[in-house]
């Protein structure tokens, strides 16, 4: 009788578990102290840190921009991070069926550290705390704005970082 | 020429955002006359009798400005009868986000029962002058021989997602300071905010 039950279980996942497609890693949750490595790598990568959120209508409305820069130069020596400041309750109900239906490529993680006046210096001294922001950096070269980016901004930026 | 044209454009967008300098602590603030969800004009001058203002530029969508509404409540209630009334002001372009638009501010003011003024900045210079980039953003008003002056700026406490656990109440502390003839210290705070939506001309 367990054997039997045992089989139609392995029946049942067969016939209905099919693999999420795409990025089906979940996003890493982490406090400020973790999250602060991703800012500070000199291995001459081009980083682009985009904070956002889920909630946030004009990240929402820039990330396609920044998939397109993902997919541009995901090859070279680039990486992108979508960092979310979502909740931590939205995590489940939000954040994970976004990056499911946006089919988001670049990595995703989510910033929980809610004493963000004790980090936001840290990112950088000119930020306020507004989303979206977005650092980009390679080595020394450091470039920090607080606001929306286009793709041809994106682009232009990044393009002579990049070898 | 059309390099250059783009060019400007470009540093437009980007000057923009930084062109936003507004008050810094120990500046003199300005009052204002802002329609309320009541339809009646606010402006400070019509508390003569509070020894300042909690002015929080906040408004209905941003889930910041939602997690921090009851705390907005309990400060109002407790600080309007020791002279600090809230003053919350929407400065959001309604035709950029319309969850924020005057009647939509109505529908969240009775459903909560804000105790205090909810004005709109409907020409969006108030929070121009202020300098506030985020909702919620405190400015925190002491009247001062007759001046009011900005003594605190940032976030109510710090810890957005949950009021118990906030280990540092900024706005509550600087208000104690004030009445104890101290300056609040820290007098300046940062926070994660929704961005101000405006009207770029």
């Amino acid at each position: 009788m367990p054997i039997m039950l045992v089989n139609i279980l392995i029946l049942f996942n067969a016939v209905f578990y099919q693999p999420v497609a795409e990025n089906d890693a979940k996003p890493a949750i982490m406090d400020f102290e973790t999250f602060q490595q991703y800012l500070k790598h000199e291995n001459d990568t081009v980083y682009v840190i985009n904070f956002w959120a889920t909630w946030c209508a004009p990240c929402v409305k820039e990330l396609p921009d920044f998939e397109k820069l993902n997919q541009k130069y995901g090859d070279k020596n680039f990486k992108m991070l979508l960092v979310s400041l979502d909740f931590r309750k939205m995590y489940d109900t939000r954040l994970i069926p976004f990056i499911e239906e946006n089919k988001l490529s670049a990595e995703v993680i989510l910033l929980h550290d809610p004493d963000a006046n004790a980090w936001i210096d840290k990112v950088d001294p000119s930020w306020s705390g507004a989303i979206p922001a977005t650092l980009i950096y390679k080595n020394s070269f450091r470039l920090f704005h607080e606001g929306g980016y286009t793709f041809d901004e994106l682009n232009t930026i990044v393009e002579p970082l990049i070898n | 020429m059309k390099r250059i044209f783009s060019l400007i454009v470009f540093s437009l967008v980007f000057g923009l955002s930084l062109s936003a300098q507004g008050y810094k602590v120990g500046d003199k603030a300005m009052d204002f006359s802002l329609i309320n969800v009541d339809g009646r004009m606010v402006s400070m001058a019509d508390y003569p009798e509070a020894k300042g203002f909690i002015v929080i530029f906040t408004c209905n969508h941003c889930p910041y400005s939602i997690a921090y509404e009851d705390r907005k409540i309990a400060l109002s209630k407790r600080f309007e009868p020791m002279g600090y009334p809230v003053i919350a002001i929407n400065p959001n372009d309604s035709t950029l986000q319309p969850q924020d638009s005057y009647s939509q501010m109505i529908v969240r003011a009775n459903k909560k029962q804000f105790p205090y003024p909810y004005l709109l900045d409907a020409d969006q210079s108030v929070f121009k002058t202020y300098g506030a980039t985020r909702t919620p953003h405190v400015f925190l008003l002491n009247k001062e021989n007759n001046d009011l002056i900005v003594r605190y700026i940032g976030a109510i406490d710090n810890n957005y997602e949950d009021a118990d656990a906030a280990t540092e109440k900024y706005v509550e502390n600087a208000i104690k300071a004030l009445e104890s003839g101290k300056l609040p210290d820290p007098d300046f705070t940062k926070a994660v905010g929704c961005t101000i939506k405006y009207k770029k001309s």
